[in-house]
């Protein structure tokens, strides 16, 4: 059966953040990070192997993180940083059942539990403390 | 004898656009929509908006109903982009002039309104939802399985499910994973595992420790958003997820 036959969503519903409100923000902003810290992991390694091309080819590499687009790139690592290891733990937790209320009878007009204030502040954290290492970052490598 | 106006044609009411989507598989490639001015009062729900447009503009709009009081969990569809159920979503509530009835997102469409769920009852059957274990209670010589207002919390809440599929419907994971097994299915295994007469917890965590199984959840939460019933499948799956990380025993 394809997709199609199966009516699925497909990605662009699995990264669609509009719909289910802040939580549905965190889950697309997590995978987002994940894949930018992927990619950022593949160019380190990339970018720590031109030492072999001895000093002259790893300081030519190294000349490019030294450029506005560099910091910028840099920058962006910082806040993807941040957010996912903040996220992180509030979603490891959360896998743990911690934080995420208890079982009780449903009352109309049914706010579920688990999507509580303190899951929800977790997320606002960690894109505040996302936004403020990213402009301290910019402050640092822009103000030399 | 006099027949009732219709919804459309009362004139005192107010009025919006339903636009409701059309596919028949054997025929169409696309989904395409069909719009309609429907009149409603404050209490008018999305179904009765269609069953009017069935009854008076088109009958071969297939949709599927049946108690019109959110119980049965036969009218799930997506309603103005969200999944809902169309006996429990009133017209008013929705503040908006447009309003675009579409087939539930990750199953199969019939027809129409109407989807397929097969999917949805083999994997709620997967996980065994019914107590496990060598006793009964129906034989003579055994007393009835006493529970404490207590036990009886801890699961009370997730045997609330109706099997609407909207849980399904809203799942991330569902939009791309054809063989995940589904918040509906993993919140009736904690309804189960959490239930103290049942000794079936070991062979069900069995079940759901799979690649496809309750790993794949990454706790969105969209399902426990558009659960009609108070449910709250993510607190169920991550309670259960629990279990299997040793946080609970």
């Amino acid at each position: 059966m394809t997709n199609q036959d199966e009516h699925k969503e497909g990605i662009g519903g699995m990264i669609n953040p509009r719909r289910y409100g802040i939580e549905r923000v965190a889950y697309l902003l997590m995978r987002l990070s994940g894949l930018g810290l992927l990619a950022y992991f593949i160019g380190h390694i990339y970018e720590t192997s031109s030492i072999l091309k001895g000093q002259v080819g790893w300081n030519e590499f190294l000349a490019i993180t030294q450029t506005n687009e560099g910091h910028a790139i840099l920058a962006i690592v910082i806040a993807m940083c941040v957010f996912h290891t903040v996220n992180g733990i509030r979603v490891m937790l959360g896998h743990g059942g911690v934080g995420v209320g208890k079982p009780a009878r449903p009352d109309y007009p049914y706010i579920p539990a688990s999507q509580n204030i303190r899951h929800k502040m977790g997320i606002y954290s960690a894109i505040i403390l996302a936004a403020i290492a990213m402009m301290y970052g910019l402050a640092v490598m822009f103000g030399e | 004898m006099a027949q009732a106006p219709s919804l459309a044609e009362k004139n005192t009411m107010k009025k919006i656009t339903l636009r409701i989507a059309r596919f028949n598989p054997t025929n169409d490639d696309a989904k395409k929509f069909m719009e309609f001015n429907v009149s409603y009062e404050k209490w008018t729900t999305v179904l009765e908006a269609i069953l009017d447009v069935k009854q008076h503009f088109d009958h071969s709009i297939a949709v599927r109903y049946s108690c019109r009081q959110a119980t049965c969990g036969s009218c799930g569809m997506i309603i103005n982009g969200k999944p809902r159920l169309a006996c429990f979503t009133k017209i008013s509530e929705l503040n908006s002039n447009v309003v675009t009835v579409e087939p539930m997102n990750n199953f199969p469409i019939i027809r129409d309104l109407a989807v397929k769920f097969e999917r949805l009852f083999d994997t709620h059957h997967k996980v065994k939802p019914y107590l496990i274990r060598e006793d009964t209670e129906i034989s003579s010589s055994t007393k009835e399985f006493l529970q404490t207002p207590e036990e009886l919390e801890q699961y009370i809440q997730f045997s609330n499910c109706i099997k609407c599929g909207l849980c399904n419907s809203a799942c991330p994971t569902m939009a791309t994973d054809s063989s995940f097994v589904g918040p509906q299915a993993l919140a009736q295994a904690y309804r189960y595992v959490a239930d103290s007469r049942d000794k079936g917890k070991d062979e069900r965590l069995k079940i759901i420790d799979d690649s496809h199984g309750i790993w794949r959840c990454h706790f969105a939460g969209s399902c426990s958003q558009v659960c009609p019933k108070g449910v709250d499948p993510a607190m169920g799956i991550q309670l259960l997820r629990g279990y299997m990380l040793g946080f609970r025993s």
